[in-house]
């Protein structure tokens, strides 16, 4: 009769013990998430512009991209990343900054873009000139206001150290570097920038319901905006002129930079306004500080020029509170998930210089 | 006797055709291997005056005075004809040929199926594909230089140097020929003839001597004067000028 009772009293100590062991031990809270390095398509999303031919995302390659998108080795005097303009906590755009500085402080000519989503770019840069994510970095590596370095000496200076021909041949195979693998290596950690878990994301899904205004705003965005920001990237990737007044003191030609055809002059890419609350200032110069500011462009600031976008000739109506719904709509797009994801943070990287 | 005679006729069918097999396609030269080497060899001129960098001075065909500093260009796709038409393309046929670098100025085919060629082609510059196709590496590695990071694409050939007759800044010269799509692009396609010389492929290696004369980028069709023009470096009307001036910038000297 007693060792019974004592076996079964033993049973449910020890289960009472595992019950608060399992709590302690909640996966949620206590447990390292499992971090993944796996390219997925989400739900809704067109297939992607760069498909990751030839250059399959592994750990070691995302993570050797990270080290280098962190690593101010690649500008002329060590001082300068690619995240110093492109910080995770307002989606990789530069808070505060109308145009950002570069190396010796020196101004560029526009506003640093968010980063996200940037398998699905088409082309890079606010004028489109890069063709391909794979080539995108050149482009800030060499220009003299941002990093001011040439690319034989990136190559030199990272090859001088244990560290990067460790990460090296972990994702290529061998210590060997060059820029190809360099480039493979940031495209895999860029290209692995998805943001589709907005709160409006989880509305599409299912997950959640909409406020009244956000709603509301919805249904006038889609009506008002959706021809240039549609959806699920909301931005079409075309090169339009905003009918913003050109400023003489940057005097930016914009697309015609590049196409040298006078049809594109101060023309610019369409931007995905996906967490456009957190990627202040505004438009291709930075000029707007706050979405109220770039909405009321779109319906009394629009300067009529010979390549205004046509469908923004006389601009676009909306209401004082039609206003205050579409910007409670576009908060909807903020994914807080994509600016805390770990993955894409700095991680404790020991520059050797 | 009839199934007989057709059994005979058979047999000696058999025979005769497996006594072709073993005959040897060409007795006469049992040993040509199946392929040979054709190695391309480049001598950068200005109107048969070797290029010397820096130091020479050298006349443009407008009388201009002008110094060379930096000569660099990409050759790509080449291809080599037989006389029926049939053509051997060299795989990832992609080269830099840099004045500042004697071993660029040369590069060999290694596997050439044996034979007689008669004629040939190749690309000047690089073609449109591996302009849109990411980083690429080797002689197309955007850190030769020859690459617009800003809007990509690869600078088809390059020269840099100085004339007096020259207002730009430092009285410098500099082409900067790139673009690899619409009418002003930089790419051509070329066929320097053999001049009646004979490209046998086989157990001898072979080489092929080019000219390459700077002096055709300023001549025909269209003259160019340092003194208005001694700049260029966008995907412009000037730049499909000089891609069409360079269009027969390359001659066969010998081949041997």
């Amino acid at each position: 009769m007693r060792r019974p009772y004592f076996i079964k009293t033993l049973f449910v100590a020890a289960s009472l013990s595992t019950l608060v062991f399992s709590c302690r031990r909640d996966p949620e809270i206590i447990a390292p998430v499992k971090e993944t390095y796996e390219f997925k398509v989400p739900d809704g999303f067109p297939q992607p512009v760069y498909n990751f031919q030839g250059n399959t995302v592994t750990e070691a390659g995302f993570k050797l991209g990270r080290k280098l998108f962190y690593d101010p080795i690649l500008s002329r005097d060590n001082t300068i990343a690619c995240a110093s303009c492109h910080q995770q906590a307002s989606a990789f755009a530069h808070t505060e900054h109308r145009i950002s500085h570069g190396i010796n402080d020196l101004l560029g000519k526009r506003n640093s873009p968010s980063l996200f989503n940037i398998a699905w770019y088409p082309s890079f840069m606010w004028d489109g000139g890069i063709n391909h994510i794979e080539l995108q970095p050149a482009g800030p590596i060499g220009n003299p206001v941002e990093m001011d370095e040439t690319l034989p000496n990136v190559v030199a200076k990272i090859s001088a150290l244990q560290a990067y021909r460790t990460m090296f041949k972990d994702a290529f195979g061998s210590d060997t570097i060059t820029t190809q693998r360099m480039f493979r290596a940031m495209a895999q950690f860029m290209g692995m920038m998805v943001s589709a878990n907005s709160k409006y994301d989880q509305y599409m899904r299912g997950e959640t319901t909409l406020t009244p205004a956000e709603s509301n705003g919805l249904s006038l965005f889609t009506a008002k905006c959706s021809t240039c920001h549609p959806a699920p990237l909301f931005t079409d990737y075309q090169y339009r002129n905003n009918g913003l007044a050109v400023d003489p003191t940057l005097n930016d030609s914009g697309r015609a930079h590049i196409t040298l055809d006078p049809l594109d002059l101060h023309k610019f890419k369409t931007p995905s306004l996906r967490n456009i609350e957190l990627s202040s200032p505004y438009m291709h110069d930075g000029r707007f500080f706050t979405l109220e500011q770039a909405l009321d462009h779109y319906t009394s600031g629009i300067v009529s020029s010979p390549t205004l976008e046509p469908q923004l000739t006389g601009g676009i109506a909306m209401t004082a509170q039609e206003k205050t719904d579409i910007i409670a709509f576009l908060k909807t797009l903020t994914d807080r998930t994509f600016t805390i994801d770990h993955r894409f943070s700095e991680h404790a990287v020991f520059h050797e210089h | 006797m009839k199934y007989s005679l057709i059994a005979v006729a058979c047999a000696a069918g058999l025979i005769f055709s497996s006594c072709k097999k073993e005959t040897p396609e060409d007795p006469a030269t049992p040993s040509t291997p199946a392929t040979g080497s054709v190695t391309f060899s480049f001598s950068n001129e200005v109107d048969g005056q070797p290029i010397v960098l820096h130091t020479q001075n050298y006349v443009n065909p407008n009388n201009d005075t002008f110094v060379v500093d930096l000569f660099k260009y990409y050759i790509s796709n080449v291809r080599l004809y037989k006389a029926d038409g049939s053509h051997y393309d060299e795989p990832e046929s992609y080269h830099l040929i840099d004045q500042n670098n004697a071993a660029s100025r040369s590069f060999t085919l290694g596997s050439v199926p044996s034979g007689d060629y008669v004629s040939m082609s190749f690309m000047i510059g690089v073609d449109s594909t591996r302009n849109v196709s990411g980083a690429q590496t080797g002689a197309l590695d955007p850190a030769n230089g020859m690459f617009w990071t800003w809007s990509t694409g690869y600078i088809m050939a390059k020269l840099e140097g100085s004339s007096p007759q020259s207002t730009e800044p430092g009285h410098i010269v500099s082409f900067h020929i790139g673009g690899f799509t619409g009418v002003n692009k930089g790419i051509r396609t070329v066929t320097p003839s053999f001049n009646s010389a004979a490209l046998n492929v086989g157990s001898t290696a072979r080489t092929i001597y080019m000219d390459c004369n700077l002096n055709e980028w300023f001549k025909t069709p269209t003259l160019i004067d340092f003194g208005t023009t001694a700049a260029n470096m966008a995907v412009n009307a000037m730049n499909k000028t000089i891609a069409d001036n360079y269009m027969d910038m390359f001659t066969v000297d010998h081949i041997q």
